[in-house]
């Protein structure tokens, strides 16, 4: 113990040239990892491997349920009664400026954690006005999943990098007599945070942001219209069906798994159940993955998955640092990826020839992460992401033009940078 | 209530409303007893307090209060939310009012159409369960089964049901897209409202109607009423305690709708915000300020109606029996009161 306090206040002192005031992480003792609902059962076997080897320094899990609204609920009811119950924060990649803004998660110290062996575009999740609030433990990026059967059969070599070939090469299959009745494109257009995701994806992929690193935002550009137009025009001329409207993951995972749709945006979740030969997917051994498409080529994926952060409010956060070292390091991601499929943060990952002979899509999903853009890092994400369903919506679905959505969204969001 | 000094005035059933109000006089309660009943009401008033009387001033002080902002240099959001005043209330009347009129309107809209329709179908489901034929249990079962089922759980079926490729589209022969913006949303909320809460309704007139005298029933048929008449003038005004009672709960409960509609159509849907879920939406975002002020509102409104219930219509929520001289005619209800 003696030992490990040592080498903490070694790693202390260039750390604490980052910013006066900032918080110094003592104590030791038992903490807790807060996340949501374990689905894969895989968070308590590393947290008893955690336990043995620290046995005062115990790790207790609190889960919370699957809902992420209801999670980041109770996470922030937490912060407000100063609770120094949670520890360790699983927070959605998203939440990050929130949480940083309301001073309710601690500034890290960027030299504890081994960030440059991670890929850059999931390490600025966690960043808030260049501070590190979190540490990605997981990630998740967006790719294109496509009936490699009928493209082959249509004479199509490789997969569409830019929404024009998409487009043309969904004409190609069409013609096939075993594609009839297929839809071309689905992503997930259903007004919810899955729609931001894929707005932002379209704006991001023809060239345009939606906020800049401040916050501001810029969607009154020609860019961010040409990508607005992609979705609108699609659902126009039937690229994308009517039904897209209603579609979240799930739905879209179904059409495309019963053999209804050629091109999917997807995340990678999808392709362990797509691949199952259980009769559950038509499509098995029918179908591959590829980047996102974009306006003038590979398009820009947004960026999912969660990062630890350090409750401002709890205590033992000396304890709280080595474990979020060990909980997102490169051995626990490789363990957690032997059991279910996902997206790690660290590069070597993406390479190991023993993974990605079981996870195909890793070099895809690599290519898709280093081009992505993380959705807009504003503290007040909950009425940006609001505003972009609402004026996206608006224009999908053909109430408002797209100039006319994306000045309105102009306005709404510059109301909160405003503050 | 029953010991008066009074010789007890002869309070027949068949005595005309109004005219035999008598005057009643307590015993005058001693001091010893005076304390010990505030001593035996005191836990429930305590309970009251801390459960009902003290949130609700804390929601109306927070309603006061605006929202902090972010202190650009520091990027920090500030340690105190600042004091506003009724500014929460007024801005509903501003240019940022027009969502909480939507909310208000669709709150409205989708508590009197919900509302009507379950009390036509109640009524109809309590006449069908009042009945005697064979296998009236399994009936009066299966009406029930809607009402048992939790609303966020019949939500989640009714999504499936209203799904693009679902059984709704596929009965009808149409292709609607239920949860997307629109009439249509509003109209997939209030199919599953009214299935899941007409069997309450149902079930509390059912009630009543079983407390009707069936020799008044005899009665009329001698005079030649038809089924129809004596529907309007013996079952209807008899079982309209009950049935008052059943509305004015259905129409404080849809009032504060929230479940269904969040989980059939979704949250930041437009066509089917109600009030509940614009003050929730405003308190996730971490505005208590405004989301304080909207249930406020909501409560006023909602207490509003439940007034206007109780005095327009005269809905005896309490069943208390001094309510008031329009009372005298629920014959019936009299009697058993009298009995008791």
């Amino acid at each position: 113990m003696l030992a490990g306090l040592a080498a903490l206040a070694a790693c202390g002192a260039p750390g604490g040239t980052v910013a006066a005031g900032k918080p110094s992480f003592e104590g030791r003792g038992p903490i807790t990892y807060v996340a949501g609902k374990d689905a894969t059962g895989s968070v308590q076997p590393v947290l008893d491997r955690w336990n043995k080897l620290h046995p005062t320094e115990k790790v207790t899990f609190i889960q919370l349920p699957t809902d992420p609204d209801a999670q980041r609920q109770q996470m922030i009811q937490n912060a407000q009664t100063k609770s120094d119950a949670y520890t360790v924060l699983s927070l959605d990649a998203v939440w990050t400026s929130e949480f940083a803004a309301h001073r309710w998660i601690d500034r890290l110290p960027q030299d504890r954690f081994p960030l440059a062996r991670m890929l850059g575009p999931i390490v600025e999740t966690g960043k808030y006005r260049g501070g590190l609030y979190a540490v990605p433990a997981s990630s998740d990026g967006g790719m294109l999943y496509y009936r490699s059967d009928l493209l082959k059969r249509a004479g199509i070599e490789r997969p569409p990098a830019t929404w024009a070939e998409m487009t043309a090469d969904c004409a190609k299959v069409r013609k096939l007599p075993e594609a009839k009745g297929m839809s071309c494109y689905v992503g997930q257009f259903q007004k919810y945070e899955g729609l931001t995701v894929n707005f932002a994806e379209a704006v991001n992929s023809a060239g345009g942001v939606i906020t800049d690193p401040v916050g501001a935002p810029h969607v009154d550009t020609p860019q961010a219209k040409r990508g607005l137009d992609f979705l609108v025009h699609s659902f126009r001329s039937g690229i994308i069906p009517k039904d897209a409207l209603t579609y979240q993951e799930e739905d879209g995972r179904r059409v495309f798994q019963a053999g209804k749709v050629i091109f999917e945006r997807q995340w990678p979740y999808m392709y362990a159940l797509a691949a199952k030969k259980d009769g559950s997917s038509k499509v098995a051994g029918r179908f591959a993955v590829a980047p996102l498409p974009g306006l003038k080529g590979p398009g820009a994926s947004s960026l999912g998955g969660h990062n630890l952060a350090l409750s401002a409010s709890a205590g033992n956060k000396a304890t709280a640092i080595d474990f979020m070292k060990f909980f997102s390091s490169e051995q626990l991601q490789r363990f957690t990826l032997a059991h279910a499929p996902a997206a790690p943060t660290y590069k070597a990952l993406y390479r190991d020839p023993t993974l990605v002979k079981k996870y195909p899509y890793l070099p895809t999903l690599k290519k898709s992460i280093l081009h992505a853009v993380p959705r807009p890092r504003v503290y007040q994400y909950g009425d940006v992401t609001a505003a972009i369903q609402r004026e996206a919506y608006a224009a999908m679905t053909g109430s408002k033009n797209s100039e006319q959505a994306l000045k309105d969204l102009q306005k709404a969001l510059q109301l909160p940078a405003a503050e | 209530m029953v010991t008066t000094h009074n010789p007890p005035a002869p309070r027949m059933a068949t005595a005309p409303p109004g005219l035999s109000r008598p005057r009643r006089r307590r015993p005058r309660a001693t001091a010893g007893s005076g304390r010990l009943a505030a001593l035996l009401i005191s836990p429930t008033l305590l309970v009251l307090t801390v459960v009902v009387l003290y949130p609700t001033i804390v929601a109306l002080k927070d309603s006061l209060f605006g929202t902090a902002g972010i202190d650009p240099k520091t990027g920090f959001v500030r340690d105190t939310d600042p004091f506003v005043g009724a500014e929460n209330y007024t801005a509903i009347f501003g240019d940022a009012g027009a969502r909480f009129w939507n909310a208000f309107w669709n709150t409205t809209f989708l508590t009197f159409t919900t509302v009507a329709l379950e009390t036509v179908i109640g009524v109809a489901m309590a006449l069908i369960m009042h009945r005697a034929f064979q296998g009236r249990a399994l009936v009066r079962a299966s009406i029930l089964v809607p009402w048992a089922i939790p609303t966020a759980v019949s939500g989640l079926l009714w999504r499936w049901i209203f799904n693009s490729d679902g059984i709704a589209n596929a009965l009808t022969g149409r292709h609607v897209l239920w949860t997307t913006e629109g009439f249509h949303a509003k109209a997939a909320v209030i199919i599953a409202d009214v299935w899941k809460t007409a069997p309450f309704i149902g079930l509390l007139v059912l009630a009543g109607l079983q407390v009707i005298n069936k020799e008044v029933y005899e009665a009329a048929r001698m005079d030649g009423a038809g089924p129809l008449r004596q529907f309007w003038n013996i079952t209807l005004p008899l079982v309209k305690p009950a049935l008052l009672v059943a509305v004015l709960f259905r129409t404080l409960d849809a009032l504060r709708m929230f479940d269904l509609p969040y989980i059939l159509i979704g949250a930041q849907k437009t066509s089917v915000e109600t009030l509940s879920m614009l003050a929730q939406d405003q308190a996730a975002n971490v505005r208590f300020g405004p989301a304080a002020a909207y249930a406020v509102i909501l409560f006023l409104y909602v207490f509003l109606i439940a007034l206007a219930f109780v005095r327009l219509l005269g809905a005896n929520v309490v069943g208390d029996d001094e309510a008031g001289p329009k009372r005298g005619r629920w014959l019936p209800r009299r009697r058993t009161e009298v009995a008791a």
